[in-house]
């Protein structure tokens, strides 16, 4: 559809693909020859494929810009057939019986929302493999990090310029595979095991349901390349409330709630904190967890024809938001709450997408990246100045010690709480203003569970930064006698993602503010045909994820005022607890309402409960239950009733056999062979007289019988 | 020499026996190296059938390559014929059976000590059965091969076995033998049934392929379940599989790896050479009912049993074989899905996926087997933090794990996902079922990875491993490169197994027109831009022409 | 000299042919009943050729090759149980072979 001629004349936009090699390259250098590198080297290569990588996706971007003129025309190159026999003989039938090719090409799209994935994953992949340089400096295992780093660039960047869902699900499930690796990093600790286990099996679970809503796609509408689908579904042709469409859908959701950590799947992101900080940083807080808002946003076409699905997005995600927050607010591992504080953002990104809002939740992944990314790199410096102590019971007081990380991680919570001129405070107020404005306020319910996530956030960040930066030193002297700044290979990425944290918010100013949202403008040909669907009862829907951008509205002003309110009360509530706390500080949550303490604290017993229910790894009084418990179930009844079937028909066989063994044995042979031969025996006893044994004395007649003859024939 | 390809590649490992024969036995560095002379020639003579057989690809006017003998030359008198040749899909399991019997002698380097001599002799001798089997074109021809390969792997499990190898071996020798033997009563019927029809004895499969067709219905059944007992205890489908674990745990390595990797396929190779071309009006049939689920049904409801089964208990086993052997469960139940999918998709998944396998777990027996050959225990509690002292080790166990539980860009992910389309476009419930078998795949073998690899070695048996040897390396190499192969680019493998799967749907498509079975139509795939309405490209019903020329290849057969 | 004619062949054979029926039925070494078989079988040889000559033809002369051969092969098989039996028994004596009795 998009001539090759025209793509031929961009130099870098013609060879999109290099971009996910370089980082292989990387991860492959490591892996045949990592061990017998020097550090340095090894951070020349990994380093130096991410720089390459951004930078080849800056000259990209840029070339499609010339190529789009704007329009938001996507480009895509196909280098290969990957899945199929590449000449359409291979066919499947669809639902309405018509045949379709089975194909899925190694393909690479690039449209304005595969660029804003593209240029952040790279840039802050870039600040995150420099900061590592100096975080694991000095752990064992450096090519090892770095190798898969680069694999997890390669998988990331598969996934965000994969044309379509199948070669999407290659860094799906790529980018989980590094995750569980990352996260295993540690493998000598158990429960950095566990932890990788269970991120890879819980993202499997979201997987599954990937693939079948892929496949559900295919069979409906019988191929998996968005340039296929989108105007398909955006021809009118697909009544809004399309059951298909509506259970694909769905089951794209399961997914993203499996790789963006939703309700109820978002259990293992917490436990991921397992793996080094950097590695939090970059997968589960920038780039990684944010696959599932980038697949939603990629499928919008799907989801704006199934209003079913959009509402199960929209209160999935508000429900995350607050329920994560709730636990983030008492959380005292620096890094747990930070993971909380990401899975309740991810929950603002997809009540976005629920509502229709499609940029505003891109805009706010965008602005998240950076934020968040700073806020996990400084937690890293945090912890590299503690000498690995990760508990915020036992710091305190490092403004002055450590005042780079203290300034960058300080601009990082004003960002996430949203005070207005940071990046947070237009994102998020985009999200809430539409969750309040769409359809008609049919989610203002959802704005109040965001509103209220937004006090609960500005909180928990506030004690975070406070309980770690203000207040009197709480650690031990052994620990306070190190504390030190991080190298510079950790605070200048600090301080370029300071800086993109407050900028970043810039380019999406909304209209009422007096900007122009030129993000939203630059997204706008992605999401701008939802409207195009075909007309039925509910013209209102239509309206999902269009907004009429020119039309302010007073209530928006009176709602960002309240919004900022909560960010200041927020933060003012933790300032009243947690800024001059001593050895003995108290948790005003846990002095007001203990059990409602204990229960956020147990992050409300889900996962104990999993592992009664699902996991089996607890047993119900003496019952197993859960997959453990149907595993041994099936191990019983294997072993028990299948494999005892067969043992009992081998026991009937002998028994059967035993039997027949004596009546052979006794009747058979005998009565009726043995029988007569005992009789010719008897018979036998006078004629065996005659034999002796002797052979010359047989000879020995038989010659004279011979000489007999002879001598009776010539005698005759 | 042209011609006799075949037969050149079915007899180098019988003729590397016969040498074996004249070597001293306490010899025995030169059986070694013989008998790996033998098994490397035998992969590397194969290697020319590559671009041989690539090169007919073009050549849709024959359903057989290759093709040698004529019907009856061997024995007229009862219609026996050596009768050789193959298509796309035993093409595959030819290259595949001679690449892991080559790595599996190579992996017997020193996991073997007693009887070295008769050791490799009956593996060669069964590796020559294993490809005849999948040359033969011949009933008669065919089932020789069948039940020649079950006596040396017979004795293989039974001398080289561990302690229960007497149990092992004897259980695997008749269970399989009660299922080849109802087979034989089936092939006799085929046979006398031809003769009927036209006079003739033959036991030529292309011959009786084409009376097949008017046998009737009730008896069709009875063949068909006569057929399928023979190929589901190979397989092996839930509920037969029970021997597998047995013979697997207690074979030595090499016989587990080849007992997986191409025995098992023999029983999926029957499915689809036998059962679907003799019997689709048995398969596609919805008017008689067992227990309310169809002939299909029945098969797809075992199969997804075995996929969820295999997997569930494969997650509580304490024996690492014993893991893998049900694990194998799990994924012939894929295998088994694809085929009785009766689509395109779903065959060459299936096809696809039994290379795949052969690939993955073959590698996963031999993994076992490393750490089996320097511990000499395969219960997992007694490993853990095995990561420490064999790193290359664990990173090749990891690559091949993600083959196994199906990650994308290795192989496994290509066939299940394709088995998984076909299954869902001939109805989207199998496809759902069959699901939780990928995440319990995930499950189970992670956990076997944490449980062997992750944590700090503490079992001090444990600290003075050695790694792996570049013998043991080598033996791995192929398979990953082949792993990564068919993950990256699948496209050759779809190519050939095109031509066959067309044929056999397009057979079943025969039989019974109405069967959801995914039509081998040729209609060119449309793609959708804006200047067609999408009307247009919903409804393209493939032209009247397009049908023909999908029907042109399957002439031959019918 | 009196010519030598078919009748001295046989009297040669037979005194041949007595001396090995005495030599097995009298011997008890085994081995030396086999070359008194052999013995015998060369009488046999003698009269074939003998009469072979007598008539002109060949048919004596091809046979008398059959027995060579075949005196040949029994003397390797008798040998051979022979070796067989002394390993187990350690004599060779042919009295005391005498299993096969009832």
């Amino acid at each position: 559809m998009h001539s090759a001629a025209t793509a031929g004349d961009f130099f870098f936009l013609s060879r999109i693909w290099l971009i996910p090699l370089f980082p292989a390259f990387g991860a492959a250098m490591m892996f045949f020859f990592g061990r017998r590198l020097q550090k340095a080297t090894v951070s020349a290569i990994c380093v130096g494929v991410v720089v390459v990588a951004f930078l080849f996706a800056c000259f990209t971007v840029n070339d499609y810009t010339h190529f789009a003129h704007g329009t938001g025309q996507p480009f895509e190159k196909i280098v290969y057939t990957w899945l199929g026999s590449g000449d359409g003989h291979l066919t499947f039938l669809k639902k309405d019986g018509s045949a379709a090719a089975f194909n899925a090409d190694a393909g690479f799209l690039l449209d304005p929302l595969s660029a804003i994935w593209l240029l952040f994953v790279t840039g802050v992949g870039m600040l995150i493999h420099i900061y590592s340089v100096g975080y694991m400096a000095h752990e064992g295992g450096y090519y090892r990090f770095f190798g898969y780093l680069n694999l997890f660039m390669f998988a990331m960047l598969t996934l965000i310029l994969a044309n379509n869902y199948i070669l999407m699900f290659v860094g799906w499930e790529g980018v989980g595979l590094c995750s569980y690796l990352l996260i295993g990093f540690y493998f000598h600790r158990k429960s950095a095991s566990d932890a990788a286990n269970k991120a890879f099996i819980v993202n499997r679970i979201g997987d599954a349901g990937f693939i079948l809503g892929a496949l559900t796609l295919v069979w409906y509408l019988g191929s998996f390349r968005f340039t296929d689908l989108n105007p398909l579904l955006r021809s009118g042709h697909f009544a809004i409330g399309d059951p298909v469409l509506t259970a694909a859908a769905l089951l794209l959701f399961v997914g993203a709630c499996g790789k963006s950590a939703q309700l109820p799947l978002y259990v293992w992101l917490p436990d991921a904190m397992e793996g080094p900080t950097p590695v939090s940083a970059l997968i589960h807080a920038a780039t990684m967890v944010t696959a599932g808002v980038y697949m939603v946003a990629r499928s919008n076409a799907i989801f704006v024809l199934a209003p079913t699905a959009m509402k199960t997005v929209a209160i999935v995600g508000a429900l995350t938001a607050i329920f994560a927050a709730s636990i983030g607010l008492v959380q005292n591992d620096i890094k747990r709450v930070l993971a909380y504080s990401t899975v309740s953002q991810l929950g603002y990104m997809f009540l976005a997408l629920g509502v229709g809002a499609f940029a505003a939740g891109v805009f706010h992944v965008f602005t998240h990246a950076f934020f968040k990314a700073l806020l996990f790199l400084g937690s890293g410096s945090v912890i590299h100045a503690m000498s690995g102590e990760q508990d915020m019971k036992f710091m305190g007081d490092l403004r002055q010690r450590t005042p780079t990380t203290f300034w960058t991680m300080f601009i990082g919570m004003l960002a996430i709480a949203g005070i207005p001129g940071l990046a947070g405070f237009f994102s998020k107020d985009e999200i809430l203003w539409q969750s309040w404005s769409s359809e008609g306020g049919a989610y203002r319910v959802l704005w109040f569970v965001g509103f209220a996530t937004a006090l609960m956030t500005a909180f928990y960040m506030g004690r975070l930064i406070f309980l770690t930066f203000f207040g009197k030193p709480r650690m031990s002297h052994e620990v306070e006698h190190h504390i030190h700044e991080s190298p510079k290979s950790m605070t200048v990425p600090l301080v370029i993602l300071a800086i993109c944290s407050v900028a970043a918010g810039w380019l999406g100013v909304p209209p009422s503010l007096g900007g122009s949202n030129p993000f939203g403008k630059f997204l706008e040909p992605v999401f701008a045909k939802e409207a195009h669907v075909m007309q039925v009862e509910e013209p209102r829907q239509l309206a999902a994820g269009e907004k009429e951008e020119e039309h302010t509205d007073p209530m928006e002003y009176t709602l960002m005022g309240l919004s900022v309110g909560a960010a200041i009360v927020g933060l003012g509530l933790a300032w009243r607890a947690y800024a001059h706390a001593g050895k003995d500080y108290k948790e005003p949550i846990a002095q007001a309402a203990p059990p409602l303490y204990k229960v956020l604290y147990n992050k409300w017993f889900v996962d104990e409960a999993y592992d009664y229910a699902f996991t089996g790894r607890r047993k119900v009084g003496d019952v197993r239950l859960g997959v453990l418990g149907l595993g041994e179930a099936s191990s019983w009844f294997d072993a028990k009733i299948i494999d005892g079937i067969v043992n009992d028909a081998g026991w009937v066989t002998r028994a059967v056999a035993t039997l027949s063994t004596w009546w052979d044995k006794w009747i058979i042979d005998g009565l009726l062979v043995n029988g007569p031969a005992v009789l010719s025996r008897f018979l036998s006893y006078p004629a065996r007289l005659f034999e002796w044994g002797l052979v010359q004395w047989y000879a020995l007649v038989m010659t004279a019988g011979l000489v007999g003859f002879a001598v009776y024939y010539v005698w005759k | 020499m042209q011609n006799h390809i075949l037969s050149i590649i079915l007899f180098t490992p019988l003729i590397g026996a016969l040498v074996l024969l004249f070597v001293p036995k306490e010899n025995k560095a030169a059986i070694r190296w013989i008998a790996n002379l033998f098994a490397l020639g035998g992969f590397l003579i194969s290697l020319p059938l590559v671009p041989r057989f690539w090169a007919t690809l073009g050549d849709t006017s024959h359903q057989f390559k290759f093709l040698e003998g004529t019907v009856n030359n061997w024995i007229p008198s009862i219609g026996a014929g050596y009768n050789l040749g193959i298509d796309g899909i035993s093409f595959l399991l030819i290259m595949l059976t001679t690449l892991l019997g080559w790595i599996s002698i190579l992996s017997s380097w020193t996991a073997i000590e007693i009887r070295v001599k008769e050791y490799y002799i009956w593996f060669l001798v069964l590796q020559t059965g294993m490809l005849g089997v999948f040359m033969a074109l011949d009933f008669f021809l065919f089932f020789v091969f069948w039940e020649a390969m079950l006596v040396p792997m017979y004795l293989l499990i039974g001398i080289w076995g561990g302690p229960r190898k007497l149990y092992a071996a004897i259980k695997f020798f008749l269970y399989t033998l009660l299922g080849s033997v109802l087979m034989l009563l089936g092939i006799l019927f085929l046979y006398f049934h031809h003769h009927t029809l036209t006079g003739v004895f033959t036991f030529s499969i292309p011959e009786l392929y084409k009376t097949a067709p008017q046998i009737p219905f009730a008896t069709a059944v009875w063949l068909f379940l006569a057929f399928f007992l023979g190929f589901a205890i190979k397989v092996p489908m839930f509920p037969f599989h029970t021997w597998l674990p047995d013979a697997h745990v207690e074979a030595p390595t090499a016989g587990s790896v080849i007992l997986a990797g191409v025995l098992l396929k023999m029983g999926t190779y029957g499915f689809v050479r036998f059962s679907l071309p003799f019997f689709p009006q048995v398969i596609t049939n919805t008017s008689s009912t067992f227990m309310s689920l169809t002939v299909r049904g029945w098969m797809i409801g075992l199969s997804i049993v075995g996929i969820v089964y295999g997997a569930l208990v494969s997650l509580m086993q304490k024996d690492m074989k014993k893991l893998v052997a049900y694990s194998s469960v799990s994924h012939l139940g894929f295998c088994t899905l694809g085929i009785f999918a009766l689509n395109q998709a779903g065959l060459s998944g299936s096809v696809l996926q039994q290379i795949n396998h052969g690939i993955s777990t073959g590698a996963l027996f031999l993994i076992v087997g490393i750490l089996y050959e320097r511990r000499h225990t395969r219960e997992i509690a007694e490993y853990g933090g095995i990561s420490n002292v064999m790193p290359i080790y664990a990173t090749i166990t990891m690559i091949m794990f993600l083959s196994s539980m199906g990650l994308p860009l290795l192989n496994g992910f290509v066939g299940e996902f394709t088995i998984l389309q076909g299954a869902f476009t001939a109805n989207w419930r199998w496809a759902a079922w069959a699901a939780p078998g990928v995440v319990l795949a995930a499950a189970y073998l992670l956990w076997l990875y944490q449980r062997v690899f992750f944590g700090t070695v503490t079992n001090p048996k444990n600290e003075k491993l050695h790694d792996l040897t570049p013998r043991e390396i080598l033996t791995f190499a192929p398979l990953i490169i082949c792993a990564f192969w068919i993950g990256l680019y699948p496209k050759p493998f779809f190519q050939i197994l095109e031509q066959p799967v067309n044929q056999i749907v397009q057979t079943i498509q025969t039989a019974s027109p109405n069967v959801n079975a995914g039509a081998p139509r040729l209609a060119p795939f449309q793609t959708w831009d804006s200047s067609t309405h999408p009307n247009s490209a919903l409804n393209n019903a493939p032209s009247p022409a397009q049908q023909a020329s999908a029907a042109a290849p399957t002439k031959a057969s019918n | 000299m009196v010519p030598i004619t078919t009748l001295h062949y046989l009297v040669v054979a037979a005194a041949l042919f007595v001396l090995g029926v005495v030599g097995v039925l009298t011997r008890r070494n085994v081995v030396i009943i086999l070359m008194s078989i052999e013995l015998i079988l060369n009488a046999v040889n003698l009269n074939l050729v003998a009469f072979s000559r007598m008539w002109g033809n060949l048919h004596g002369q091809v046979f008398s090759i059959f027995i060579v051969v075949d005196a040949a092969a029994e003397a390797a098989v008798g040998l051979g149980i022979l070796i067989a039996f002394f390993r187990n028994k350690e004599t060779i004596n042919v009295d005391e072979i005498d299993l096969l009795k009832w």
